[in-house]
């Protein structure tokens, strides 16, 4: 059957173990086409680009390049067949300096600094190591790096999720020209909003099968989320905004679970003042790098402030150390999964790890107590254990839950989420919002950075906008619409409301 | 890369061992070594009896806890190259004390050095970062320097080995070896440690992602400053039974120990990157090495030739181990 599709995988099978990853999985791309790869987490579609890419091999199952069967057994060999793919983590060596890494992977410099410019990064020092580059330059130098081989299949794996939105928005125009000049791509992304501006097609993957294939057109993404849910959608906005009947009031006279005032961290983080109520979701709005980063860190103890102060329930506190942040119920769900877990050992020593943390709970572990804990906050959080004896082995939606059970297992009282629902797919993230609403509904407080701005309305009471280090606004979530957001974090003023930086601004009760 | 759909079922014979043996990384091990114990026999009929097997433990338990050390440094992803200084130089202190002092006192005496050494490499590594690699190599120079200062101290005291140490090292009740005794609590002890009890959770921990524990508020100096005095104590205490074995103190006593100590614990399955591993691996780890040095020993070949034997061993069996157990 030879044909004029570029690519065609039909019934891909991979078996990790017990648990197979791909149970018959297809996909045909045509040459010009930008094509979306869908599926809730765990549902294979990261490895099924790694198949396509000769990352990882298949168990069953054929490809056609161009029509001709080809035997793709090492990225070497994607690449000489014009296949090139961006995975979901940064792939450049963090020791190395960004020319060294190109000079490693043979690719030509001039057309990767034309990219990177073009993809808006202007300023690029190639002899910058690339540990000290922030994540999202990284996936741009990444993508940059694919471009510059001409590839004729491009594969970008959650190539959006971690760029603030002014980069994503140059992401997607470089993706539209690759299709004008015939190339095509197939791109793997979270935001709806994005395929169904972007993509022409969109494969649907679902437990491991291609359970659909649709040609996008107006009403199209409903039927893509019916078919990755496997059942009628619902609206997100209906089943969170619902638990937030009655926002937290805290007496007014009670000093906040967590007051910052003129904080100052590192080089990034200027001067942030801001307070957090009990039974609070209080979002943060930034663009890369405006301090977000810093303001987290500093809460959790991961780093300490050169200035300002925080305050906990009306006491000041100094972090030393984020077991002192722990002891005043600060806890932190890093961005960076890998960051929060133990990858080779157990769900249930994942979550336990911070009882052993104290010198006294060294001694024997109280295993009937531990289990109660960590069975509580499994059955809590809906995590799917069927791979519990290595965390690796869980989806990422599955891993990002282990991280934020592990808290709610400690009792913290105020949880520091940073971006959480990164690459997590929709139905996880319905779920981890209505989690963060039922953790307020208990009078802990969360405090939310999101690059997604449409959870802000979702998922907080409030929401605090920083820019280049400073708060630039403070609003009500009632307000806190994308524009709105979008305007205020570019570190545009709000017109209304007399909001001068740092300042509290009032929330009401939605009536 | 094959076309034919596979189901779990119907997986070839040598995955399903393969995954067989993954998940009871023991069972090659124990294989192995019976294996060595029947070509022994084989190549000298008669040779495996009472006696022999009793000695063969004998031998086998000062390495067998000085590859404990190992395997629990190794955990973290760190090592302690130091534990063959420390052993020798607890054995001799012990030594040469008891002839001033109760052979009790004597004892904790000797174990002093071996806490502050240990103390020393886990300040070094859990404070200064210094690589365990270089912390342990480089305090075990320095315990070899202070050993051979004190020697002149003790020039003329002569030394002995108390009567306990000779008993426990060498003498048999009923045929069993009496280190028996002292080595069957420590292992429970030190498998407990690993497994039921939060030191042993965050020692796997911290050598599975060092910044998820910091999140989750483990301050590591604490663990790592504790796991090396608790190394330099093991070791010190390897030491003494291993001079009650040997009888003859002296300033290079336990030092071969060293990398044997390392190989056990590598061949008993921990990762030396760390996060991986465990104490029941290592003990038959060190009785493997001991069964192959007995084997070497009887095959009558020069010491070049047994040594290089001895190496290209340890090397095979590691790969043929890493091979066997990694899921792939």
């Amino acid at each position: 059957m030879t044909s004029d599709l570029l690519l065609e995988a039909t019934g891909i099978a991979k078996n990790y173990g017990a648990v197979a990853a791909l149970r018959n999985a297809s996909l045909s791309l045509r040459p010009g086409e930008v094509h979306a790869l869908m599926g809730a987490n765990g549902a294979g579609k990261s490895t099924l680009v790694k198949i396509l890419t000769g990352a990882i091999r298949h168990d069953a199952g054929t490809i056609l390049i161009r029509g001709q069967a080809r035997d793709v057994n090492s990225p070497a060999d994607a690449r000489r067949a014009g296949l090139v793919s961006v995975y979901q983590e940064p792939a450049l060596i963090p020791d190395l300096d960004v020319a060294a890494n190109l000079r490693l992977t043979g690719t030509p410099v001039p057309p990767f600094r034309k990219w990177v410019e073009e993809l808006g990064i202007p300023d690029l020092d190639m002899r910058e190591t690339v540990r000290n580059i922030p994540l999202a330059v990284l996936r741009v130098l990444d993508l940059a790096r694919a471009l510059a081989i001409e590839p004729d299949v491009l594969l970008l794996d959650e190539m959006t999720a971690a760029l603030p939105a002014n980069l994503a928005e140059r992401v997607i125009d470089v993706i539209k020209r690759q299709r004008e000049t015939g190339r095509s791509v197939i791109f793997i992304s979270h935001r709806l909003l994005e395929i169904s501006a972007l993509c022409d097609r969109a494969t649907v993957l679902r437990d491991g099968e291609t359970v659909g294939v649709v040609d996008m057109a107006p009403g199209a993404d409903e039927k893509i989320v019916e078919l990755m849910l496997g059942a009628p959608a619902e609206k997100a906005r209906a089943i969170v905004r619902k638990a937030d009947a009655a926002p937290a009031e805290g007496a007014p006279a009670a000093a906040p679970r967590l007051r910052v005032s003129g904080l100052r961290v590192g080089t990034k983080l200027e001067d942030v003042s801001f307070d957090l109520r009990d039974g609070e979701v209080l979002g943060v709005v930034a663009l890369e790098g405006q301090g977000q980063d810093e303001l987290f860190e500093a809460l959790a103890g991961m780093r300490r402030a050169s200035g300002g102060t925080i305050a906990v329930d009306g006491r000041e506190v100094r972090f030393r150390h984020p077991a002192d942040a722990i002891a005043e119920g600060l806890a932190l769900v890093p961005g960076n999964r890998t960051d929060g877990l133990l990858m080779q050992r157990s769900v249930k020593e994942n979550i336990a790890l911070p009882f052993s943390a104290p010198v006294k709970a060294w001694g024997p572990i109280d295993r009937k107590m531990e289990r109660k804990e960590v069975d509580g906050a499994i059955a809590r959080l809906q995590i799917d254990t069927r791979a519990q004896s290595e965390v690796q082995r869980l989806s990422g939606g599955n891993q990002q839950k282990v991280t934020i059970a592990r808290w709610i297992a400690t009792g913290a009282r105020t949880i520091l989420c940073f971006d959480p629902t990164r690459g997590i797919d929709i139905r996880t993230k319905r779920e981890i919002y209505q989690l963060l609403r039922d953790l307020a509904g208990q009078g802990h407080s969360v405090l939310l950075y999101t690059s997604e701005l449409e959870e802000v309305q979702l998922v907080c009471d409030r929401a605090v906008v920083i820019f280049s280090g400073r708060v630039v606004d403070i609003l009500p979530a009632e307000i806190a619409d994308e524009p709105a957001l979008m305007r205020a974090a570019y570190g545009l003023a709000r017109a209304d409301a007399g909001a001068t930086p740092g300042a509290e601004t009032v929330v009401g009760a939605p009536s | 890369m094959s076309d034919t759909a596979r189901t779990p079922e119907t997986l070839p014979f040598g995955r399903r061992v393969r995954r067989f043996m993954a998940d009871r990384p023991l069972i090659p091990l124990i294989i192995l070594l019976i294996g060595l114990v029947v070509v022994l026999e084989i190549l000298r009929p008669g040779i495996v009896n009472e006696r022999w097997v009793a000695n063969t433990i004998k031998f086998a338990i000062p390495l067998a806890i000085l590859a404990g050390c190992q395997t629990m440094t190794m955990l973290t992803g760190g090592i302690d190259l130091s534990v063959g200084v420390i052993a020798t130089m607890s054995a001799f202190i012990m030594a040469t004390q008891v002839g001033t002092h109760d052979p009790a006192i004597a004892i904790l005496i000797s174990l002093v050095p071996a806490a502050l050494i240990g103390l020393a490499n886990g300040i070094g590594v859990g404070i200064f970062r210094v690589h365990p690699l270089i912390m342990t190599l480089g305090m075990s120079l320095i315990g070899t320097g202070v050993l051979q200062v004190y020697q002149r101290t003790v020039i003329a005291t002569g030394s002995s080995i108390p009567d306990i140490l000779a008993w426990l090292g060498t003498g048999r009740t009923y045929g069993v070896p009496n280190a028996l005794a002292l080595f069957v609590p420590l292992a429970l002890l030190i498998i407990f440690i690993l497994r039921r009890t939060g030191f042993g959770r965050l020692l796997y921990a911290v050598g599975d992602n060092e910044k998820a524990t910091r999140i989750a508020g483990v301050h590591y100096w604490k663990v790592i400053v504790a796991l090396y005095v608790l190394s330099g104590l093991l070791a010190g205490v390897a030491g003494l039974l291993y001079v009650g074995l040997i009888k003859a103190p002296s300033l290079s006593l336990a030092v071969p120990l060293l990398l044997p100590s390392v190989a056990a614990a590598v061949i008993g399955g921990t990762s030396i990157f760390g996060g991986r591993g465990g104490y029941t691996g290592t003990i038959i780890g060190a009785l493997i090495l001991t069964v192959l040095a007995t084997l070497l020993t009887i095959l009558q070949m020069p010491e070049g030739s047994r040594r290089i034997l001895f190496g290209l061993i340890i090397l095979a069996v590691t790969a043929a181990y890493i091979r066997i157990t990694e899921d792939s």
